[in-house]
């Protein structure tokens, strides 16, 4: 008995620690989908594009992943917004955005799978970090410095962007364009505009997410469709656009993940997520935190 | 339609290379599952991209049934057994109405979980459905796991030949079915309160149109036909592996193909099923079939930018402004 109490409470921490690393993943959707209503499923891709950045530099010139991907923000930046003025004009403005749009970000997600294919194989990829290996230990818990790294940069690029978005007259414009989008517009505020940020800020959280996802595990090409489900699970669950929410809802999920993990079997964890979307799009559609 | 069909039968057979079946099955495959995609997708509004799941059901239906009716002695007791031999091993039709059967329910199940929400949620649910079947699947002994499963396809099919013109000819008899389902819709009630859906459903909901029973409709339908195409396709592979089932390319091409075409009309999956369907396996034998994904998704990205009714749409703008003149 004790050991499977131990071995619980080590699931748990090792849970938390995943959690704050999805809350990573997730923070772009939460941007995107949730407060915009840009359904970004490529988002993943992004993600594994900043993975293989981090990977690239990381092997040519052993810079730290983490920092790579600081640099990298404005490229992210302004890749999002590219992407996001594109979007406008094509679908947005001729308000098509629900089918075509889908679409178009479908066609995104796949195309950048097959460009890192074709350049990179299947391969899995890994970088290398002095914090890669060590552990720490408090009696019986473990804290692997691989997942404690990540989770903590994951939780400071959270803060930053809750206090930029509650905080500044951009995130607020932010937060108020994902509630009236005109009463914006007699503010004299540009809704194009601060939706372009807001877009290019959420590609811009992936360029950290992919330098986080490549140190915690290794990487290929097709990971990110394993994250789709995952990210549109938490930031349901956490109630959209919901930043706190978004929080909870990381935390939580990477709890029961793990805790699945350790007593089924890795190869379930998959499937946990979609039970919590299905059971939180039957049950709760508005989230934990939602409006 | 049918006499079309069997021309093209007749037609593909007369040079007897059995290649052509092979690369020909794949497209009549796909022309099942653009227009079951169109359905629920081009008709409603609602973006399906768990094909892959669909078809993978219908695949995974029949490689469970078929390996059942291999231990069947082993499994149930003695008194019964020779009164299921004289059922099992179930011959190809019955399977696919089986594979049917079963993504007809899967798709019901989706859809009344979450049509009721807005339809990106839809969108994303059977995205996530595709990764989770496949978990299901990869921890299920029974079906081969991840290692997969191996079917025997029986050498010759009497009367036709070789096996493979058999499936080719079965699967050219699904595509007619949906093809004719699609067109039928499209002119019967139920096609006029899919559109109403599409176009605005607060404005079809108001004005009576039921649209939860409408939408359950369309995926059920949908998601049966992706479960059809999907049943035989043990028996043409002959080694089903998850990956391969689940393969994305299923969700890629599914989607592409009636964008590329036109969604407006069951003209539109079935020309952009011909023409992507053929690009695709002159591709793959040409160059590469990563190359040949690339292709399809670059194709996808620009026809929904620049031409978003599609090829069929192009044509109809085209006609539209001569007669004008």
């Amino acid at each position: 008995m004790e050991v499977s109490f131990d071995l619980l409470i080590g699931a748990i921490v090792a849970g938390l620690l995943l959690g704050g690393f999805y809350a990573a993943v997730t923070a772009g959707i939460s941007i995107s989908f949730g407060m915009l209503d840009i359904v970004n499923i490529a988002h993943p891709g992004f993600i594994i594009l900043g993975s293989y950045i981090a990977y690239i530099v990381n092997l040519e010139f052993g810079v730290d992943p983490v920092i790579v991907s600081v640099v990298m923000l404005p490229v992210f930046y302004l890749l999002g917004t590219a992407i996001y003025q594109v979007y406008y004009l094509s679908f947005e403005k001729r308000g098509q955005e629900s089918l075509r749009g889908l679409a178009f970000f479908f066609g995104v997600l796949f195309v950048t799978e097959v460009v890192l294919l074709l350049a990179f194989g299947v391969d899995y990829r890994y970088v290398e970090a002095p914090y890669i290996g060590p552990s720490l230990h408090f009696g019986p818990i473990d804290l692997p410095l691989r997942m404690l790294v990540p989770c903590l940069v994951a939780l400071t690029m959270f803060a930053a962007l809750q206090i930029f978005i509650t905080r500044t007259f951009i995130g607020r414009a932010i937060l108020a364009v994902s509630q009236d989008q005109f009463a914006l517009q007699l503010m004299a505020v540009d809704p194009v505009r601060i939706k372009r940020i807001a877009f290019g800020l959420s590609i811009a959280t992936a360029s950290v997410a992919g330098a986080l996802l490549i140190i915690i595990q290794p990487v290929e090409p097709s990971v990110g469709r394993e994250y789709i489900g995952r990210v549109f699970a938490i930031c349901v669950l956490g109630g959209l656009g919901s930043m706190p929410g978004t929080l909870i809802a990381a935390m939580l999920l990477g709890v029961v993940e793990s805790i699945t993990a350790t007593f089924y079997g890795p190869s379930w964890a998959p499937a946990i997520a979609f039970g919590f979307l299905l059971l939180t799009l039957a049950f709760r559609p508005s989230g934990l935190l939602g409006r | 339609m049918i006499a079309i069909a069997t021309g093209l039968f007749l037609l593909i057979r007369a040079p007897d290379v059995e290649y052509f079946f092979v690369a020909g099955y794949t497209i009549v495959q796909y022309v099942v599952l653009a227009t079951a995609w169109n359905i629920l997708g081009g008709y409603t509004g609602y973006v399906n991209f768990g094909s892959a799941a669909f078809f993978a059901m219908g695949a995974y239906s029949t490689v469970a049934l078929a390996t059942f009716a291999n231990q069947l002695d082993d499994l149930v007791p003695e008194s019964i057994a020779p009164l299921l031999h004289l059922v099992f091993p179930l011959s190809i039709p019955v399977l696919i109405v089986i594979g049917g059967l079963v993504s007809g329910v899967v798709g019901f199940g989706m859809g009344y979980l979450t049509l009721r929400l807005r339809g990106a949620f839809f969108a994303i649910a059977t995205l996530a459905l595709a990764v989770v079947l496949q978990t299901l699947v990869v921890n299920w002994e029974f079906v081969g796991g991840s290692g997969g499963a191996y079917v025997v396809r029986p050498g010759e099919f009497p009367g036709l030949g070789s096996y493979m013109q058999y499936l080719f000819a079965l699967m050219m008899g699904l595509a007619v079915l949906a093809l004719v389902t699609a067109r039928t819709i499209e002119r019967s009630r139920l096609g006029y309160g899919f559109a109403a859906i599409r176009d605005d459903e607060l404005a079809a909901e108001a004005s009576g149109v039921p649209t939860l029973r409408l939408k359950l409709i369309a995926t059920t339908l949908s998601g049966a036909l992706m479960g059809m195409a999907g049943a035989p396709f043990p028996y043409y592979i002959g080694y089903l592996q998850p990956q391969s089932a689940f393969g994305l390319e299923y969700a890629v091409n599914s989607i592409a193909m009636p964008m590329i075409g036109g969604t407006m009309s069951w003209v539109g999956p079935l020309v952009g099923t011909l023409l992507l369907g053929t690009l695709q396996q002159v591709a793959n034998v040409t160059i590469s079939s990563a190359v040949n994904l690339l292709l399809v998704g670059l194709l996808l990205i620009g026809f929904v930018i620049v031409a978003p009714n599609g090829i069929v749409g192009l044509v109809q703008d085209r006609l539209w402004t001569r007669s004008r003149k």
